[in-house]
């Protein structure tokens, strides 16, 4: 996946394969498209997701009662190009279904469905080599994280990013937050002096104001318990025919609404 | 001594490592660098020694149970005594290691996960005697089954949080406990009770256990002029098991690790890690573990609190895969059988824990010369599971089986 350093902040959102639904995984991944959205994060649901705070957690559980796994999430991404979804689309997984599925083969796959790069939040750079030259030879970026923590790390993860950099915003699990911390803004200037790749902030952003500050300090911004809570506040009328439409309406007003700071938003 | 394990990338073999979110990997360099400081520095390891003694009592007893091994009529049988240990279970060895080892890095906040809540309990214990603040993270199932060590620990001054995730046992509280720390781990200390969870995390328990085993080979010597010709201890995350065990690797000692088969090991209802699970990553750790074919972690059961967990320490799965360890597993019937006769024959009441390795070595004493011994590790006392025991007995409802049924 190669990305471009641009003037224009991308936003990021994240939403979980299969949830509510994996019919209705297709329709909200439009929609996000529609908002402005410049990739997609898709993530798979994995039984101890311990990056995860309690709204990711209860999509993954929905997701799972849906028999939603690896293969499976994988296999969609042929449905949403097929749908219409042109974006990036990066596969966000925990380690042990990548194990499971056997490591060659989960590139082989990830690339005969057209994955444009893989996630995996659980795998630390020391740990990550044999993923790396794998996600390289099969031409799939392999997105790594910082934290607020990585302090004298964050120079050798960043020099060999690929893709993106994802910057995780403050201390925790995802979830949203009122309030990021003061030092946001000068760890995201230290990241982006060791990063040859775009910047993006992600993990609690749940409000257009954060948003708004955000957008002058990161080159994306990722959104996504704030977009599955909003998901699990319209409920039901996902699901049903005759409200879906109005429902994935207000789902993409929303993602809208949130990123609004970004600037006027086109369909690519 | 021979046996090197682990790497320095924290590898047992192929097992171990650090799979955990980056904001995890400086606090864990931090742990590393502090554990190897505080163990090259005799104050640490004075320090160490001299609460385990005054403050749990070690060493703890070696018994030889007499009528019992007159019963079955083979192999003496030798108890390590971690039951006599202040707060009644081997966990105080690690919970003074570990709360030492926070002390010298300056934090004053310890986070805990507990099953039967033992470990809880050692760390609410430790905590009030080292006057630091501690949460423990419990699955609301086992605050059900283990009542009494639930408010042991708030008497303690502890804060204990319910964990309503998953099964809501021992995965679900740890699963807990970690995203805790990776919101607190600027100024908490993550007190792990097993050895299981990334690096350093199996190696620094295994440092804080191997007392257990370092004690019982010298009281066996002193006793038999010999080595035990077995040792036997029960495995859930194995602990106990690694703290006996490793004092024998390089010996001419056969080493049995006693899983639990909880209904049996041909029903999906057990713990049996090694026996049945499959190389996987659960807390951080490469190891095996009861996986489905995507990878997805399937709840274990055992009647005991304390070995109902779907992985094992990755210093077990390396031993495993290299035979030098033997696991085996008993069903709940089998260590209740055993709970009953250990309390009848010999005056002692076990933790349910205990009693798998206990009734392993029923099983193997009777056809092993009468001249060997086996050495088994009483890892804790059975007050705790009294209760559950008690409404079995009555008749009641199966308190182990409520969590899964």
């Amino acid at each position: 996946m190669q990305l471009s350093l641009t003037t224009k902040t991308m936003f990021i959102p994240f939403i979980m394969a299969g949830d509510p639904h994996p019919d209705i995984t297709v329709e909200l991944a439009l929609a996000l498209q529609e908002a402005g959205a410049d990739i997609l994060e898709l993530g798979v649901p994995y039984s101890d997701p311990l990056a995860d705070g309690p709204i990711i957690q209860r999509a993954t559980s929905r997701a799972l009662k849906h028999k939603m796994n690896l293969p499976k999430a994988i296999e969609l991404v042929p449905v949403l190009r097929k749908k219409g979804v042109k974006i990036p689309i990066i596969l966000f997984t925990y380690y042990n279904p990548v194990l499971q599925l056997g490591e060659e083969f989960f590139f082989t796959l990830v690339k005969e469905n057209g994955v444009d790069g893989v996630l995996i939040p659980d795998l630390p750079f020391e740990e990550s080599g044999p993923i790396r030259k794998l996600s390289a030879e099969a031409g799939v970026a392999c997105i790594s994280l910082v934290a607020p923590t990585s302090k004298q790390r964050i120079e050798k993860i960043a020099s060999s990013a690929q893709g993106f950099l994802y910057c995780v915003s403050s201390l925790g699990v995802t979830g949203v937050r009122d309030t990021l911390p003061d030092e946001l803004e000068s760890f995201l200037m230290e990241v982006k002096q060791y990063s040859r790749v775009p910047v993006a902030v992600g993990f609690g952003i749940s409000t257009s104001e954060q948003v708004s500050m955000l957008k002058n300090y990161s080159d994306g911004i990722i959104i996504g318990s704030a977009l599955v809570q909003k998901m699990e506040q319209l409920g039901d009328r996902l699901l049903h025919e005759e409200t879906k439409q109005e429902a994935l309406n207000e789902f993409q007003r929303y993602a809208q609404m949130l990123t609004a700071p970004l600037g006027k938003r086109c369909t690519p | 001594m021979m046996y090197k394990e682990p790497n320095e990338n924290g590898r047992f073999g192929e097992f171990g490592g650090k799979f955990v979110p980056e904001t995890l990997m400086l606090p864990l360099e931090e742990i590393e660098r502090e554990l190897e400081k505080a163990m090259a520095d005799p104050t640490f390891r004075t320090e160490y020694m001299d609460s385990l003694q005054e403050y749990s009592g070690r060493p703890t007893s070696l018994t030889f149970v007499k009528n019992l091994t007159e019963k079955f009529n083979g192999a003496k049988i030798y108890l390590k005594r971690e039951d006599l240990n202040h707060t009644g279970a081997h966990k105080i060895n690690n919970a003074i290691g570990q709360v030492l080892l926070a002390k010298r890095m300056g934090k004053k906040k310890l986070i805990a996960e507990t099953g039967a809540g033992q470990h809880g309990v050692a760390a609410a214990t430790v905590a009030a005697r080292f006057g630091m603040e501690c949460i423990v993270f419990m699955g609301e199932e086992d605050i059900k089954r283990q009542e009494l060590n639930v408010f042991r620990m708030k008497l303690l001054g502890a804060e204990v949080v319910p964990v309503f995730s998953g099964n809501r046992t021992l995965k679900d509280a740890t699963n807990e406990a970690i995203r805790y720390w990776v919101q607190h781990c600027d100024d908490h200390f993550y007190m792990i009770g097993s050895v299981v969870g990334p690096h350093p995390y199996p190696k620094m328990v295994r440092e804080f256990q191997r007392i257990i085993g370092d004690e019982a080979k010298q009281q066996f010597l002193e006793r038999e002029g010999k080595l035990p010709e077995v040792v036997v201890a029960c495995v859930g995350g194995g602990s106990n098991a690694i703290g006996t065990f490793y004092p024998f690797l390089d010996d001419e000692v056969a080493l049995i690790g006693v899983e639990a088969a909880g209904k049996g090991t041909n029903t999906p209802y057990h713990a049996a890690t090694i026996t049945k699970g499959t190389k996987g990553v659960i807390h951080g750790s490469l190891t095996y573990l009861l996986q489905d074919e995507y990878g997805q972690i399937l709840e274990p059961y055992s009647i005991s609190a304390g070995l109902d967990y779907p992985g094992v320490g990755p210093e077990h799965a390396y031993l495993a895969s290299i035979g030098r360890v033997q696991y085996e597993s008993v069903t709940d019937e089998e260590a209740l059988h055993a709970f009953q006769l250990l309390a009848r024959e010999e005056g002692i009441i076990p933790a349910i824990e205990s009693a798998h390795a206990l009734a392993h070595t029923f099983k193997l004493v009777p056809h092993l010369p009468k001249d060997s011994a086996v050495l088994v590790c009483l890892s804790g006392r059975g007050d705790k599971d009294v209760q559950a025991i008690m409404n079995r007995e009555k008749g009641g409802a199966d308190i182990a089986a409520i969590s899964n049924d």
